[in-house]
């Protein structure tokens, strides 16, 4: 039993890749229109998994700066440090005296000339605070309670735009998500098509063979494989123009990276992604290749 | 054995193709069905293997009631019938070999059993060794020999040919009459739609006579 499905598998699977290798120059076009359409998501979400790991990486400890008003007195400071020292959600904090500030920002390469211009200091004094919650919500509370400090003008939370960041990746995952939808329809409809060219060139012979016994499954098998392998085959175009596309962006990201100090690059799919893809791309045409192959039996009595 | 009992067939459009078609055939019998085109002899050929479904009265093939199967299972009642087409049918973009063998590949036989049966069919229809021709190479009388030949290499127990000697000179057509008596002659049931008056006359073998739709006494 279980050698004659063996048998009548092997059987359909070499039928595909003889209909493959009768039709090579379509199929491997359809293989290559496949693979433009799959690359597209699957180079967004490599582009996301890199930034996403960027923002991990350089995701800091929740810290928080408070600016205090310019005319805030030492009592006011000495106050506010005894404050900061009782409260349990506080891990640490340091104060940051408005010349310590402008002596930093002197520092920093090209805003030398420009702190000269300014004549005046214009920073506050400042204490930066480190909270031990990570969470979003307990940090937010913390901001607001350190808002009503006197002499407290600003609170500003210092990891604002790594959570911008990670909104963003967020934001371009769901994109990258319904980009990857659509295209998978196209790509669906594209199998379908496909299939239901080969179907009809092979008309003849597929009436026959009902004619004289053969069940819509003995039919329907060798355009499953034949959606199958063209859609893995798409899969394999869509790794090639990744690699080939990051190993061309890279060349520039390095150099932007490289300015700030940093080796960032954009990262290719691990291998359970590329597995993941190839798998998904031959999912597509299978999936195609079984609708097309099912709206004609259904057509045919 | 089959049997015909109060058929009636009435096409989409309103034509009537039979009206109350009652007869049976034993196991090993030979029988012609005879009429003028139009007649009904492909449509009640049709209704045996469930090319056509009859929208009154029951076929009953080998104890099936054709008209009642499910989709799924006209396959497997197909495999135990020889068929014969009026317009044979055949692949020509595939070898004689192909032909005959097309039926086995979905009788699941292994490649050995099914090149032994496909040679034997060929064998039996005087086309051993023309297996890798084309049919389009063969004559007339050669073409409708491969088309028996695919008819019998599931070894079937009942053969039914639709014009099988139409646009064939007497002599190709009385070679291919000898073929469907020999396997008569083993216990095939034959059943042979024609319109060919001299072929049935020179037989003397039981024929059904339809005409407009209507078995006539």
């Amino acid at each position: 039993m279980i050698r004659s499905w063996i048998r009548q598998h092997r059987r359909a699977f070499a039928h595909s890749l003889a209909k493959l290798v009768a039709h090579k120059s379509t199929m491997l076009l359809n293989a290559l229109v496949i693979g433009v359409a799959l690359a597209l998501p699957a180079g967004g979400y490599a582009l996301l998994a890199s930034l996403e790991s960027l923002t991990v990486r350089l995701a800091p400890e929740p810290q928080l700066s408070l600016y205090l008003k310019g005319d805030a007195a030492r009592a006011q400071i000495d106050a506010i440090s005894v404050k900061l020292r009782s409260d349990a959600r506080i891990a640490g904090w340091r104060f940051v005296s408005r010349g310590e500030a402008l002596a930093a920002l002197r520092a920093t390469e090209g805003l030398a000339e420009v702190v000269a211009a300014l004549g005046e200091n214009p920073l506050p004094d400042a204490f930066v605070v480190r909270a031990k919650a990570t969470a979003p919500e307990a940090l937010e509370v913390l901001a607001r309670d350190l808002q009503q400090l006197p002499a407290v003008d600003q609170v500003q939370r210092d990891s604002a735009w790594v959570r911008r960041l990670a909104a963003i990746t967020a934001t371009g995952r769901i994109a990258t998500g319904v980009i990857a939808l659509l295209l998978s329809v196209g790509l669906v409809a594209v199998t379908f098509n496909s299939i239901r060219l080969q179907i009809l060139t092979h008309a003849e012979e597929i009436e026959v063979s009902r004619l004289i016994g053969a069940t819509d499954g003995y039919i329907a098998r060798p355009f499953y494989y034949l959606g199958l392998v063209q859609g893995a085959l798409g899969g394999l175009v869509a790794l090639g123009i990744l690699a080939g596309a990051l190993a061309a962006l890279n060349v520039g990201v390095r150099n932007l990276a490289a300015a700030y100090g940093s080796a960032f690059e954009l990262g290719f799919p691990g291998f359970g992604d590329a597995a993941g893809l190839l798998g998904f791309a031959a999912l597509l045409g299978w999936l195609g290749a079984y609708l097309s192959v099912s709206v004609h039996l259904r057509r045919t009595p | 054995m089959i049997s015909f009992s109060a058929v009636s067939k009435r096409y989409p459009g309103g034509q009537q193709g039979l009206q109350e078609i009652s007869f049976t055939l034993e196991p090993g019998e030979f029988v012609f069905v005879a009429g003028r085109s139009g007649a009904g002899k492909s449509t009640l050929l049709k209704l045996i293997p469930a090319i056509e479904r009859p929208s009154a009265g029951t076929v009953l093939v080998n104890g099936q009631n054709v008209g009642a199967l499910r989709r799924a299972a006209v396959p497997y009642l197909r495999r135990n019938l020889g068929l014969v087409f009026q317009n044979q049918r055949l692949l020509y973009d595939r070898s004689v070999y192909d032909n005959v063998a097309l039926p086995l590949a979905f009788s699941d036989h292994s490649p050995r059993e099914a090149e032994r049966r496909a040679r034997a069919a060929l064998d039996k229809v005087g086309l051993l060794g023309r297996e890798r021709a084309r049919p389009v190479q063969l004559s007339g009388g050669e073409q409708q020999r491969l088309a028996i030949a695919r008819a019998v290499v599931n070894r079937p127990s009942i053969l039914v040919a639709d014009e099988p000697t139409a646009n064939l000179d007497i002599e190709s057509a009385r070679s291919i009459l000898e073929i469907f008596v020999a396997f008569n002659q083993v216990g095939v049931t034959v059943l042979i739609a024609t319109h060919d008056e001299a072929l049935i006359e020179g037989c003397g073998r039981r024929v059904l006579r339809l005409s407009a739709g209507r078995l006539q006494p």
